[in-house]
Formats: C-alpha cells, sequence, structure tokens
C-alpha cells in the first residue's frame, strides 16, 4: 500500500513523500523534489545569449555566438545529469540492510546498500548552518575497532532536506522495523 | 527472526527436487546452490555432496526440497516430507511453487536434535522469509571491492558470505544435462558447459610459452647488468630515459611471463594490466613506424632537423650579443659582460660545427633510433627525450656555468657581508659567532664585497637568462614523460572490464523489490552495482617510477634564488653502486 505527503523543505519549497509497505518488515519511503521550473531555464538562456549578442555587437566574431549556444546546451545537459535531484529513495529490509539511491533528472541513478550488520542506529540530528539549525536524519555506521564507537555518519535526503516533520514520519518507521527484526 | 533465502534465478523453473546449498553460518540465511532432480538414490546423493565438499572446500548440504508440479505428478507433498528424515539438518525448508503464480510458497520444518533453548521462549516463532533471487553466473564472476582477503571462516559480512560459496562452488557446477550420471542438477550451466577452442588451445600453448619468454628475459638481464662495467655505465644510465624505461619493461616482462599461476584477484588484475597495456603500446608502436617509413618522413624530419638547430644557435647568438649591450636599458659591467659574453659565443661556435660536422650523418642515425619505435610507443617517447635532452646540450651546460658563477658569488658575497659585520660563520658549531678581524683582513674583505657587489647585477642578469631557457627545455620534456607516465600506468584491461564486463568489478549491490501477491512471502531482486570508473583507476594504476618533481615549489624558488642547480626528474631507482 503506497501513501503519499505533501511537507516542505528547509527552503519552503514543496517536497512530496511516498511511503510504500511492502511487508511489516519491509518499507520503501521516496522524497520527491520539485521538477526544473521552465522560468528559471528561459532566464537563464536569455541572459546568456543576450550576453553573447553584446559581445558580437563589439567583436564582430561569429565564433562567439555559436559558442554560447553550445555553452547553453552543454551546460543544460550537465545540469540535468549531475545536478538536478528528482527523486531520493531509502529502502529499509529488515534484518537485510539499507538502500539509499538517488535518481537524477536525466534518468540516472546512483544506488548504496548498507548492511545491517554494519548499521548501529538510524537518528535525527540537528545541525548548525549559518544563523539556523536544520534536521537530518542519519545513518550511523559501526567502527569495526571499537564495539561502542561510531565509525562514519551517512546523511540521507541530502538533495531534497525535509523538515522536521517528514523526518518523525520516516524515522518513527524505520525504527519500529529495527526492533522489530534486530 | 526473518529468515533469507538466496535464490538462483536460473532455478525458477526447475523440475521438482533436492535443494543443495550451504547454511551461512552466523546469520539466518542459505544459499541455494543447485536443485538435484527426481530420481535419485539418497547414498549416490550423498557420495556426490561429500566429493563436491573436498572438492570446493565449501560445505554443502541439502537444504530441502523444492516442488513445481507439473501435469501427473501430483502426490509429491508427502514423499517430500519423509525426505527431511533421510537428510538430517537443524532446519529443512520445502519450498513450491505453482505454475502461472509468480510467488513462493515456504514452509520451514524445525527438526529440533537437541531441546530448544528456554531462554528463547521455548515455542517456535512463525518465521518470516525473504526471497532473494541472483543471477548465478554473474555473482560467481564477480569480485566484491574492498578486497578482503579473509578466509571463509571469518566473514562477518553476510554478502561476502555468498558471494564467497558462490564463487568456490565452482566444482559443483560441472555436470550439465549431457552428461550420463547418475544424477540430474539445474544451475547456471546445465544447460551445456561453453568453452572456446581458441581460449583452450591458447592456454595450452601459453606454459611452453612462458618459460621461453621467462628464459629470454633473464638472459637479457644478465647480460645487461654484467658484461658492462658498472660505475660510469649506470651514472649515465640513470640520467636516460630510455635505460629507465627499458628497466622498467623489463621487470613488468618478468612479472607477466613468470610461470606461476595468478593466485589472488589484484594479481589476475596486475599480470592482465600489465599484458593488455603492453599490446597497446605495441602497436601504436607500430603504427608510428608505418607513419614514420612512408613518404620519407624521416628524412623530411632530418632535413628540418639541421636548420632548426642553426635557428635555435643563432637565436642565442642575438640573445647573447643583446645581453653584451644595454639590455632592457640596464647598464652592465662592460669588462665582465664581455668576458661572459665571448666566452658563451664561443660555445655557440664550437656546437654548430658540431652540428654541420654532424649532419650528414644525422639521416641515417635516425632511420636506425626510428625503428626503435618498434619497441612501442613509450619507448619511443623516451628517446624523443634522450633526443632533446642531448639536442639542447649547450643550453644545459650555459645553465651550468651560469649557477655555479652565480653561487660562488651569493655565497661569497654572504660570507663578507657576515665579515662586514664583524661576524662568522662557525664550521664545528654550525651557527655565527663574533669575531675581531685584524686591520688588513677587513680592508680586503671590504674591497672584494665591493667588488662583488657591483659585478652582481651582470651575473645575475645571465643566470636568469639561463634558467629560463634551462626551464623550458625542462618543461617540454616533462610533457613528455607525463604522456610516457600514463601510457605505462594506465590501467587499461580493468577499464575495458568495467566497461564491457561490468558486473566482474563489483563496488556492492542494489535490490529491487518484486511485485508479489498478497500472502507470499517477500521477493527480492539482487543486481550488482559496478564500481565507479574513478575508483577502478585509483585501484588498478599500475604504480610506476614516480618523475614528478621531489621538491615543493617553494623549495624550488629557494634553491634558484641561492644558485643551486636543479635536477627535477630524478627517477626512483634501486642503488647500485
Amino acid at each position: 500500500m503506497a501513501e503519499k505527503n505533501e511537507f516542505t523543505d528547509i527552503n519552503g519549497k514543496a517536497i512530496l513523500l511516498d511511503c510504500q509497505n511492502y511487508s511489516s518488515f519491509c518499507r520503501e519511503f521516496t522524497v520527491s523534489s520539485p521538477k526544473v521550473s521552465l522560468c528559471k531555464v528561459i532566464v537563464c538562456t536569455c541572459s546568456v545569449w543576450l550576453f553573447a549578442y553584446a559581445v558580437f555587437f563589439v567583436t564582430e566574431n561569429t565564433a562567439v555566438l555559436s559558442s554560447a549556444i553550445i555553452i547553453t546546451l552543454v551546460g543544460m545537459m550537465m545540469h540535468i545529469h549531475l545536478v538536478k535531484v528528482e527523486h531520493e529513495t531509502l529502502l529499509i529490509i529488515g534484518s537485510l540492510g539499507v538502500q539509499l539511491s538517488t535518481s537524477y533528472a536525466s534518468g540516472r541513478e546512483s544506488t548504496t546498500f548498507i548492511e545491517m550488520s554494519r548499521i548501529k542506529d538510524i537518528v535525527i540530528n540537528e545541525a548548525v548552518y549559518m544563523q539556523s539549525i536544520i534536521y537530518y536524519l542519519c545513518i550511523l555506521i559501526k567502527d569495526s575497532g571499537d564495539p561502542n564507537g561510531i565509525a562514519s555518519v551517512v546523511p540521507l535526503f541530502q538533495s531534497s532536506k525535509p523538515r522536521l516533520n517528514c523526518l518523525v514520519q520516516v524515522y518513527k518507521s524505520c525504527q519500529a522495523i529495527i526492533a522489530q527484526t534486530r | 527472526m526473518v529468515l533469507k533465502i538466496f535464490f538462483p534465478t536460473c532455478c525458477n523453473t526447475a523440475d521438482s527436487g533436492l535443494l543443495i546449498g550451504r547454511w551461512i553460518p552466523g546469520q539466518d540465511s542459505a544459499v541455494v546452490l543447485a536443485v538435484i532432480h527426481y530420481p535419485f538414490i539418497p547414498g549416490q546423493v550423498k557420495k556426490y555432496l561429500s566429493e563436491t565438499q573436498n572438492q570446493s572446500q565449501v560445505d554443502l548440504a541439502v537444504l530441502g526440497s523444492w516442488s513445481l508440479p507439473k501435469d501427473g505428478q501430483e502426490g509429491m507433498d508427502s514423499f517430500l516430507k519423509d525426505l527431511s528424515t533421510i537428510f538430517p539438518n537443524s532446519r529443512w525448508l520445502q519450498l513450491s511453487r505453482e505454475i502461472g503464480k509468480r510467488g513462493f510458497a515456504c514452509q520451514v520444518v524445525h527438526n529440533r536434535i537437541t531441546p530448544p533453548d528456554p531462554a528463547q521462549g521455548g515455542t517456535d516463532k512463525k518465521d518470516q522469509i525473504i526471497f532473494i533471487h541472483y543471477d548465478q553466473r554473474k555473482v560467481m564472476l564477480s569480485q566484491l571491492h574492498p578486497i578482503h582477503e579473509e578466509s571463509p571462516g571469518e566473514e562477518s559480512s553476510e554478502l561476502r558470505a555468498v558471494f564467497h560459496t558462490v564463487a568456490q562452488s565452482g566444482p559443483l557446477f560441472l555436470l550439465d544435462r549431457y552428461d550420463e550420471g547418475p544424477l540430474k542438477l539445474t544451475h547456471w550451466q546445465s544447460e551445456g558447459r561453453e568453452a572456446s577452442i581458441v581460449v583452450e588451445l591458447s592456454k595450452q600453448a601459453s606454459v611452453p610459452l612462458c618459460i621461453v619468454l621467462t628464459w629470454l628475459v633473464s638472459l637479457w638481464q644478465s647480460k645487461c647488468f654484467r658484461s658492462y662495467s658498472p660505475g660510469l655505465f649506470f651514472r649515465t644510465s640513470v640520467k636516460m630515459s630510455t635505460c629507465v624505461q627499458t628497466a622498467y619493461r623489463t621487470n613488468h616482462f618478468q612479472t607477466v611471463f613468470s610461470t606461476k599461476k595468478a593466485t589472488s584477484h589484484m594479481e589476475f588484475m596486475r599480470k592482465a594490466n600489465i599484458f593488455v597495456s603492453f599490446l597497446v603500446d605495441m602497436s601504436l608502436g607500430l603504427l608510428l613506424v608505418s607513419w614514420l617509413y612512408r613518404e620519407n618522413h624521416i628524412s623530411q624530419l632530418a632535413n628540418t632537423l639541421v636548420p632548426v638547430a642553426d635557428h635555435v644557435a643563432k637565436e642565442l647568438q642575438e640573445l647573447l650579443e643583446w645581453l653584451m649591450g644595454a639590455p632592457a636599458g640596464l647598464k652592465m659591467n662592460r669588462a665582465l659582460d664581455q668576458v661572459l659574453g665571448r666566452f658563451f659565443l664561443y660555445h655557440i661556435h664550437l656546437w654548430i660545427s658540431y652540428i654541420r660536422l654532424m649532419s650528414p650523418f644525422i639521416e641515417m642515425i635516425l632511420w636506425y633510433v626510428g625503428l626503435s619505435a618498434c619497441l612501442g610507443l613509450t619507448f619511443a617517447l623516451s628517446v624523443l627525450s634522450d633526443i632533446v635532452a642531448l639536442l639542447t646540450f649547450h643550453i644545459y651546460c650555459f645553465y651550468v656555468y651560469g649557477a655555479r658563477l652565480y653561487c660562488l658569488k651569493v655565497y661569497g658575497l654572504s660570507s663578507l657581508w657576515r665579515l662586514f659585520c664583524g661576524k662568522k660563520w662557525n664550521v664545528l658549531r654550525q651557527r655565527v659567532d663574533s669575531c675581531s678581524y685584524d686591520l688588513d683582513q677587513l680592508f680586503i674583505g671590504t674591497l672584494l664585497f665591493t667588488i662583488l657587489l657591483f659585478l652582481l647585477p651582470t651575473t645575475a642578469l645571465y643566470y636568469l637568462v639561463f634558467t629560463l631557457l634551462r626551464l623550458v627545455v625542462v618543461m617540454f620534456q616533462g610533457v613528455i614523460h607525463l604522456a610516457i607516465d600514463l601510457i605505462n600506468s594506465f590501467p587499461l584491461f580493468a577499464m575495458g572490464l568495467r566497461l564491457c564486463r561490468s558486473y566482474r568489478l563489483a563496488e556492492g549491490v542494489k535490490f529491487r523489490v518484486l511485485c508479489e501477491e498478497p500472502g507470499t512471502p517477500l521477493h527480492l531482486m539482487m543486481e550488482i552495482n559496478p564500481l565507479k570508473c574513478s575508483s577502478v583507476l585509483q585501484r588498478y594504476r599500475t604504480p610506476t617510477y614516480s618523475c614528478y618533481p621531489r621538491d615543493s615549489w617553494v623549495d624550488l624558488c629557494k634553491k634558484l634564488f641561492m644558485g643551486e642547480l636543479i635536477y627535477p626528474w630524478k627517477h626512483k631507482t634501486t642503488k647500485t653502486d
């Protein structure tokens, strides 16, 4: 069964949280960011081309215009392939592990899987960012040498940055699954 | 507790039979490796299992039964349950699937040989089951990174244990359906083993070939290092990049052509990388040779070489004459200027006559040297670097003369400045001490100091000009060395493997939930997550002799200021004398 809820991220933009319950110990949370806005694309393209026309007007060199077109195209492709995140997914499978997946606007997906034996806990951490305090969900990884220590911290939902109300929902489900299958 | 069963995708449509696999110790999971079909004799099954266990070092066991009822095969269920008494185990899995439905049903029968532990509550809780489907062939061939060379009993990670089990179970996958044996198995190779005649023939031929090549390499090494007298040879050979490159390649050949089979993954990858990069190097070299010897390119090159050298010498002469006048408006000390300028001009005159003497032979020399590009592009590039070094030898000489003069001047000035201030350098204590000089010492010291000080701008200018020229040559040689380093160290085989067979180099795994019917256990599809290209480059880079500058930029500037000679391209070679 799937549930869709609307939340906001720390900058006030609307994001969507989708919870999919596959079984009592397997859940998938997908946070979707808003898509690329047409206004921004048009503004960027127009400003680059106006600048190129101004340079062409001064230098009378047509290579400036073609290079501006190429730069715009390449820049847009790199943006949607490397920067623009469409969904971030957290798949938690009790007693097997946690899978984090980021899918970009061009369709590229980057996935990591962390085994349950390496996970110490999933917690909500606070961070001081400039003048505000933000909350983020993270996975604590066990240290192989020290049984009580933490080797590293893996933050979740870094591009979408949901607010505390969304994080609490995800946190509660994850803790229920971990407790059930520990 | 959640029970995890790793099930191969090739057995999804297998006929009913027994499940063969391994229980992962310490975790609640089982890996299914194959299915043995009916009819079978339990004694033969046990015998086969113990034989395979001895060959593969994997503790195989009968995990349970698999039933996919086809027409005319009803009534198997009771038969299947009775089998659990023949193959005793603490848990017996009864997997069943119906044609048309996608989900499996599973029942776990606990055979408690020992009484249940009262601390755990006594009664059996309902087990929750996850089926993880995996592609057996890909998991068998894949290597998980970071590579841990651990013995199988100490695997703390469940996934590593699964990969290790499947990889080690090679002997189990040798029986296919065309074998006339008492047992019929289903696994990834059961439709027929594939082999290629070319691969088999090359495997047979490679052993004697390797022996011959190893003998040749050892002969070459002993001839090289024993027949020539050490000392002078080594001092010049260390400076010549051709000799360094040859020694480096000889080392590589020793690794690749050794008759010992590669035991670990890293050794195999290293051998393969060296072999492939050597082949590519040779083919690029042959391409270069074919271009050079076509359409008389060699004689064209030779004909442009002498005018270029002449042109460079003429430019240097003009530069020196400019320095001897009033360069950039500065007023030089006339006498010293004339001395230094005439000295360097005479050198250039010698150099030009030497080049003119050599010019009839240049074409022949180039022709024979160009043949050496057959040994590889890196060899050709190192020969080019050495030719550049030889042709600009006069610039190197000028730099050394200018640097030595300047260095002497700077030391003299600093020492006489201390005399001027009434201090002295104490060599024993390595510090500056005050000292009372006699009057005549002070007089001569001050006189010398004044002379050196007023001659400083002239010497400094000559030093600056020749250092800049030397740095230009060094930079050009540096670019060539970078190209050689790139060809030497780039792991072509690993990159090719990553691009064409990306499942061989695995960074981890990916899971995908397969859509299931409600009421059936959870099904996941496990896929291999390939290693990132940047990680491939970092892990499988062949180590090369480092030709990066030893000093940092600050040290370099300090050395230049003090007039010390800089040797930027010191190679890491073994000490021989």
